[in-house]
């Protein structure tokens, strides 16, 4: 969605992608809040510097 | 990042807009400049003599009698070991070949003809099951089979295929989908189509009775012989999406049974290459993971174009080779491989996923970032040489290949973390 | 190798060699086989078979048409119970794949895809790889709120110049709440809409001051969390300024909260130059600053309560509240405070510092002492969610049990005069903190000193306040309004 200022954002119903801790899905999820989990693993087989760089190739 | 985006948008487009079509069949050293007299083409990235598995050096030698430059081969092997063969590998002769992937210059080479951008790539004949050279097989038998592809069967179905201008892949491989291949370890549907569209050219331009029956014989009892025109195919599709700057998306997958390479557009000609790993499958009776040869073959070309382990929901029988996998698992790893590619190719489509079509365009940058690797159907070779096929199952390209390609592209582009 | 060699034929019977495969390998292993398989009757197939040596005249004779079954056993009565198998097998009806697992995005892309109208992604992923996702989101179009820490400050700067490029927002690192448009993000609340407006660099600060807000009856338009870090030096402020814009042209909001504790001089007064060209009310709550430098729109607050009496337009919270600590429970001693908030620490070290008690601390505001080497005499109050208590534990936000070990031995603890306590509700938190702290207080004998707490969270929140409220007082546990006036209280009760 390449608009979304902050002021859509606050205007606008909040639509989650969590990564990381399945209980935030799970919380927003049975409050009614549309979200969708991101099965995450380290990527780049754990190396932070090589996940860095695939950040900033636009992975 | 812009400047990739917009070269891997220029890549899938050329993907998709290729035009593959099977023009003839003609001698290896007529179709390929360079491959002459002790030249020999073998699957995978580039790898000399002392680190090749068993298998790929059985059929070297066998390749060598075949050829006449030794007389046995005892005196083949030692050619070898001496460093009187040029080795290199079938992708920088515009060839592939599946498993040890022999070529030389007297056997017949399927030819197909991109005719979008005008390029060619060669695939020798798929000699059918059992002991065979692509197995490592190189006895009598074997070179007998060879003499016959050379001198009958090649010379046919090239005849054959030039005097009705040649057969168009695209639809046929469509249909194939449609009927359960996915054109890796499953090609009995196109087989069979390409024989129906074949015979009656075949019967038509035979002069020989008994040259035809087993020319269509020969035809009639391989399910697999349309995986080497479906591999030539995929290499004639994805020549011309090399050398795109900028672009993170691979053009070729191959392995030799010791090493696994791939290419990357915008890193050009450079070879990424890492053991390859070993296949995980089931196994005909009597044999088993021990008797199993690491990965080879330029077949996972096929992959390369979003087909074989990416299409693999449209072959639901085949995801029972992995291990416990079910029949409908068969859809996860499509869709898994949808998270590793930009894009997907209309024309080819799975009725089970509704009509999506197959998962194109393989992009470094998604395959290290999501840790899942692109997965190939295969067949598992006997690790000593002759002995044929054992098994049948699927295998990962190996993560160091695409991380090396994109620490490459990074550095190309002067992105640092 | 001598065996039993058993084959049966089916005539005209066909399953996948796949699925023929399968079945093969299932009755290798059944006891006492040496080798078997299933194979339509090939002449290529017939061949394998025949060099596996699971081939009898029977088999021989089938065609291709036909099943093969070939069982090489120690003994007859395992071949034979083999072969049995393998046909119970084949005659059971297909049953469909029971271990069906959906597919689930492994890439914050392949999220996207498959949700085009997300606007937020919220990450908890270690600290090590938390800046490179929030990327990755901010350039597919999305607002991020990290809630992980041990992101370097290079990181969160180099981040926040980039989402500032792009017109979004990055609340965190380290930011544990947010509520956007009523949603409560991570560690939050359900607070009724109002025209309040928070921004906030604590977590617990912003939990505390809008339950505050809802208890008397106002609500909030959004609370944006800045991350712990925003208002440093290093970083400058760059959320906190871009959640002032937001607020200030935010036709909902009325009035402005920022809460944080002090910032470094110079972002202050680049804060505070934005908060001056506002034409809305500001509340400033620097946690332990004495006073600020405010513009003329700005009132200043030194704690949580009070900067929600601000935002409130004056209005006092929990005065009518007729507490008191009951004579018999009163004795002399110490304030030992436990607590899973860390604000909520820091502002009830504020309180009692105001009233002249020396306080200890492992997460010292400024005048407090550190807890190591403090001596006896002095109140110590101990925030459990820093991190020399959080390693390898959870939060004990969400796993109170941390806390348990500690209030068993400070109610036995004869130099203590009040416990003092935070109880935080809401997304999140413990479904029920309250009754987990009940039942700690319940085996704790009767003369312990007194346990004087306050409950944040709101009506609204899966616990229910009133409801916590309820079992902590059945339990004993004096409940005050907010947690300022715990502070206050528990310092009375250690005053007899």
């Amino acid at each position: 969605m390449e608009q979304n200022s902050i002021r859509d954002l606050l205007d606008a119903e909040i639509k989650v992608v969590n990564v990381g801790l399945e209980g935030f899905a799970a919380e927003l999820s049975a409050a009614g809040v549309p979200v969708i989990h991101v099965e995450w693993s380290p990527p780049a087989g754990g190396d932070p510097e090589l996940a860095d760089l695939l950040s900033k190739l636009g992975a | 990042m812009q400047l990739i985006e917009d070269a891997n948008r220029e890549a899938l487009r050329r993907i998709l807009e290729g035009d593959p079509v099977l023009i003839d069949v003609v001698p290896a050293g007529q179709a390929i400049p360079g491959l002459g007299e002790r030249v020999l083409l073998h699957s995978g990235p580039p790898i000399e003599w002392n680190r090749m598995c068993g298998p790929m050096r059985g059929a070297i030698a066998g390749a060598i009698v075949f050829e006449g430059w030794a007389a046995d081969l005892d005196e083949a092997t030692a050619l070898a070991a001496r460093g009187d063969i040029a080795f290199h590998p079938n992708h920088h002769f515009d060839a592939v070949g599946p498993m040890t992937g022999m070529t030389t210059r007297s056997m017949p080479v399927l030819v197909v003809e991109n005719r979008r951008f005008g390029n060619r790539a060669y695939s020798t004949i798929n000699e059918g099951l059992g002991k065979v050279m692509r197995f490592g097989g190189n006895d009598a038998s074997v070179l007998k089979r060879l003499a016959w592809l050379r001198d009958v069967f090649g010379p046919a179905l090239g005849e054959a295929i030039r005097s009705v201008g040649g057969i168009a892949l695209k639809s046929l491989i469509a249909r194939g989908l449609a009927m359960g291949d996915e054109m890796h370890q499953r090609n009995v549907a196109c087989t069979s189509l390409f024989l129906r569209e074949i015979a009656p050219v075949l019967a038509r331009t035979s002069r020989d009775p008994q040259r035809l029956a087993e020319v269509l014989s020969f035809l009639g009892s391989n399910d697999q012989f349309f995986l080497n025109i479906a591999m030539a195919m995929g290499k004639a599709i994805m020549d011309p999406v090399r050398g795109i700057a900028g672009s993170s998306i691979v053009t070729a997958m191959c392995r030799n049974g010791t090493d696994f390479g791939i290419r990357v557009s915008g890193t050009g000609d450079t070879w990424f290459v890492a053991p390859v790993e070993m296949p995980q499958g089931l196994y005909f009776p009597g044999f088993s993971a021990a008797d199993a040869n690491p990965d080879m073959g330029d077949s996972a070309i096929v992959e390369t174009i979003g087909l074989g382990g990416f299409a693999m929901a449209a072959s639901p029988a085949v995801a029972g080779f992995v291990g416990a996998g079910s029949a409908s698992s068969a859809a996860l790893y499509t869709k898994a491989m949808g998270e590793i590619t930009i894009g997907e190719n209309p024309e080819w489509t799975i009725p089970a996923l509704d009509f999506a079509g197959v998962p194109t365009g393989i992009d470094v940058r998604l395959v290290v970032d999501s840790g899942i690797m692109p997965v190939i159907n295969t067949g598992i070779a006997h690790k000593e040489p002759g002995i044929g096929q054992v098994g049948a199952g699927v295998v990962r390209a190996p993560r160091a290949c695409f991380e090396q390609a994109v620490r490459a592209l990074a550095e190309k582009l002067r992105v640092v973390a | 190798m001598s065996g039993t060699v058993l084959n049966e034929v089916r005539k005209g019977f066909y399953l996948d060699s796949v699925a023929l495969m399968r079945l093969s390998r299932r009755i290798a292993g059944m006891p006492g086989i040496v080798e078997a398989a299933l194979m339509m009757g090939t002449p290529s197939n017939k061949r394998i078979l025949q060099d596996a040596g699971l081939l009898s005249d029977t088999g021989a004779a089938a065609n291709g048409n036909d099943l093969v079954i070939g069982i090489k056993a120690h003994s007859d009565e395992a071949a034979r119970a083999a072969l049995a198998e393998a046909i119970s097998q084949l005659e059971m009806p297909r049953r469909s794949a029971a271990e069906q697992t959906t597919w689930r995005p492994r890439t914050i892309r392949a999220a996207v895809k498959a949700m085009p109208d997300a606007n937020v992604a919220l990450i908890s992923v270690p600290g090590d790889f938390a800046a490179a996702e929030a990327r990755k989101a901010l350039r597919r179009g999305l607002h991020v709120m990290i809630f992980s820490d041990n992101v370097a400050v290079e990181q969160e700067r180099a981040l926040k110049e980039e989402a500032r490029s792009l017109g979004r927002l990055v609340m965190g690192p380290d930011c544990g709440t947010a509520i956007i448009n009523g949603v409560p993000l991570a560690f939050a609340n359900r607070v009724p809409r109002g025209d309040i407006g928070i921004v906030g660099a604590s977590g617990t600060g912003i939990q505390e001051v809008t339950s505050l807000i809802a208890a008397a009856g106002g609500g909030i338009s959004h609370a944006i969390g800045v991350g712990g870090r925003d208002l440093s030096q290093a970083v400058g402020g760059i959320t906190t300024l871009m959640a002032i814009d937001a607020l200030d042209s935010d036709p909902a909001t009325r009035r402005i909260v920022l809460i944080s504790k002090p910032p470094h001089p110079d972002v202050a007064r680049t804060v505070l130059a934005r908060v001056a060209r506002s034409t809305k009310p500001f509340t400033v709550c620097f946690i332990g600053a004495k006073d600020a430098d405010l513009p003329p729109n700005a009132h200043f607050a030194a704690t949580l309560k009070a900067a929600a009496e601000d935002a409130l337009g004056g209005r006092a919270i929990g005065a009518d509240a007729s507490l008191s600590v009951p004579a018999y429970a009163r004795r002399a001693g110490i304030v030992v405070g436990l607590y899973s908030g860390g604000t909520l620490c820091a502002e009830a070290q504020l309180v009692l510092a105001r009233h002249g008690r020396k306080v200890a601390s492992n997460a010292p505001v400024p005048g407090s002492h550190p807890l190591s080497g403090a001596g006896d005499g002095i109140d110590r109050i101990v925030d459990l969610g820093a991190d020399e208590f959080t390693r390898g534990r959870p939060h004990p936000m969400i796993d109170p049990s941390v806390r348990d070990d500690m209030l068993r031995e400070t109610l036995k603890d004869r130099r203590v005069g009040a416990v003092l306590i935070d109880v935080v509700i809401g997304f999140g938190a413990h479904p029920d903190p309250a009754g987990h702290l009940a039942s700690i207080v319940a085996d704790a004998s009767r003369d312990g000193p007194p346990i004087i707490g306050s409950v944040t969270g709101t009506e609204d929140d899966p616990q229910v306040r009133s409801r916590q409220i309820a079992t902590l007082e059945r339990a004993g546990v004096i409940v005050a309004p907010s947690n300022a006036q715990a502070a206050e209280l528990a310092l009375a009760a250690c005053r007899p």
